[in-house]
């Protein structure tokens, strides 16, 4: 660069550098920690100041209940008072077998209403109605229908998490390209061939978004169903029974295990998406 | 029907190509489509017939019809009057003995070149043994001079060599009657006139039917036996067809060279930009 201004080429120098800063590697790694301090200082004034009741961050590594969950993630008395990864892995069993349910069968539906014009028209509005219920307004419905909480809760991780995977799916059946479709038709290949080799991997993509909006959907409303339905053991039922004796650190401490493996599905699922269906 | 008599091109009747029953015949053929607006006329009494290994070419401003004649062939869709034999027989539906080529190439992304042909191979050859089919695959992959590029995926092919893999998928099945719709129009000059030049080598050696839309004369006339010029849209038809004499096997140079190439070439010129200019160009 040949800038002849000395305080501009002072300026453009300063903001390269800014920018190569910003490429390099360790800007991933130095602004994500440098933007969790921040939150974490601003929020510990905030409480220590008294303009929000929480406690501070300083506070839930130093009180004794949150230190020993933090400390002690696997231990075991009762069913109900365990470890938070123990809580955490009965949760994700649940959303496991809800959200496997889901994807099974709304992928299947979704092929089918996307190569099924008549199909199509006649269930997508209501499918566009179902997917706009809030989770928790199916956990009333799946208590009144299955009398027991677990199978209730697995069917509301269910049925929150099964219309994006049907929704996606039949618009990646939809949006097979016609000249796909026409090589087919040419080739005259078999239905099982077309299915395997021209249908599926090109509805793929549409498939992995669904299925990746599906599982953040599944594990917010297993959490959301667990703490209205108590009883069943779980990260959602020691929230509220933390909530119940008031144990405030107790519940930070779950929220950042919610948070952690919530975004731990997300990358999960789109690991396997890079994997199964990289992008062409 | 015109009664011009230009250069040497012939009126189109069925009757005065052949005295035998044509390999491929179009009779009558007329395609009118519903629209909100009332029916669209796109093809009006199309009649074309057409000899076992000629090599045909169908030019025409876009919008005359040209695909929808081509589909007709393929059996993408069907005339509205008139019909379309393969043998004397209706041609009812698409089939691997009237293989295209289509002007995007319409290749399997998640498949490598071999897998892209060896499907079609194996749909069509289901009693082949896979490795004959095999055999086949890698064959047509010679041919279009892509050996080393069989498990190459189609996003690290060039459009060259897409289209490449697309003629081979198309000839592996050895079909009757190939259709190209526009194979080579989005390719660059040079790798169009390579393509070009590679066709007309594969259609010396294997002669089955062509018949190919192009934009571009040149190409019809270096490529063609006749050259099929298409009148406006709507209820487009054959102008007229052009009888492209040169011998063959034929040679880029030498036929540029001869007079009639330009006489042949103008009249063509004429016809598209004078006699049936396109209004909004």
């Amino acid at each position: 660069m040949t800038a002849t201004v000395p305080s501009r080429s002072k300026a453009t120098s300063s903001s390269a550098s800014l920018q190569s800063f910003l490429n390099s590697p360790a800007a991933n790694i130095v602004l994500p920690i440098l933007g969790l301090l921040g939150f974490l200082t601003i929020w510990q004034i905030l409480s220590s100041v008294g303009l929000i009741a929480l406690p501070g961050p300083i506070q839930v590594l130093t009180d004794e209940r949150s230190r020993y969950l933090i400390l002690n993630p696997l231990y075991y008395n009762t069913d109900l008072d365990q470890g938070l990864l123990r809580h955490t892995f009965m949760s994700l069993g649940r959303v496991l077998k809800g959200y496997g349910a889901a994807a099974i069968i709304g992928i299947g539906l979704g092929i089918l209403v996307g190569s099924n014009k008549v199909m199509d028209k006649a269930l997508d509005p209501l499918f566009q109605f179902l997917r706009m219920v809030a989770p928790l307004a199916w956990v009333p419905i799946a208590l009144a229908a299955l009398q027991q909480n677990e199978p209730a809760a697995l069917f509301v991780i269910f049925i929150t998490s099964i219309w994006p995977i049907l929704i996606n799916t039949a618009v990646g059946v939809r949006e097979i390209p016609q000249d796909y479709k026409n090589v087919a038709r040419v080739l005259q290949i078999s239905r099982v061939k077309y299915f395997f080799k021209v249908l599926l991997p090109s509805a793929l993509p549409y498939i992995f978004t669904g299925l990746r909006i599906a599982i953040g959907l599944a594990w917010l409303a297993i959490i959301a169903a667990e703490i209205v339905m108590s009883g069943v053991p779980g990260i959602g039922f020691f929230i509220w029974d933390a909530y119940q004796q008031n144990y405030v650190t107790e519940i930070i401490v779950a929220v950042v295990y919610i948070g952690a493996v919530g975004l731990a599905l997300d990358r999960l699922v789109a690991y396997i998406q890079r994997l199964i269906a990289p992008v062409q | 029907m015109q009664m011009l008599s230009p250069v040497d091109t012939q009126h189109n009747s069925p009757e005065t190509s052949s005295s035998t029953q044509p390999f491929l015949l179009i009779e009558n053929v007329s395609k009118v489509y519903p629209t909100p607006k009332g029916p669209y006329t796109v093809l009006q009494d199309v009649n074309l017939a057409i000899q076992e290994g000629e090599f045909i070419c169908v030019i025409g401003h876009s919008g005359c019809g040209k695909s929808t004649l081509l589909n007709m062939v393929s059996g993408f869709n069907q005339p509205t009057n008139g019909s379309v034999l393969l043998h004397g027989k209706p041609i009812t539906k698409p089939g691997p003995d009237r293989m295209v080529v289509f002007q995007n190439y319409s290749l399997l992304p998640w498949l490598t070149a071999f897998e892209n042909i060896y499907l079609g191979v194996d749909s069509v050859y289901p009693n082949k043994s896979e490795a004959e089919k095999k055999t086949i695959v890698r064959d047509h992959l010679a041919l279009v001079g892509l050996s080393e590029a069989a498990e190459k995926k189609p996003p690290q092919l060039s459009g060259g060599m897409k289209q490449r893999v697309a003629i081979a998928r198309a000839l592996a099945t050895r079909p009757e009657v190939l259709i190209l719709d526009e194979p080579f129009g989005a390719l660059d000059a040079i790798t169009k006139e390579e393509l070009q030049e590679e066709l007309l080598k594969i259609w010396n050696e294997h002669r089955c039917t062509v018949l190919m839309i192009t934009h571009d004369i040149d190409e019809a006339l270096f490529l063609a036996d006749r050259l099929v010029m298409m009148t406006n849209g709507p209820a487009a038809k054959i102008g007229e067809i052009m009888n492209i004499h040169f011998p063959r096997p034929r040679d880029r140079e030498r036929i540029m060279e001869d007079p009639d190439y330009y006489k042949l070439r103008n009249y063509a010129l004429d016809f598209l930009y004078n006699r049936f200019a396109h209004d909004d160009e």
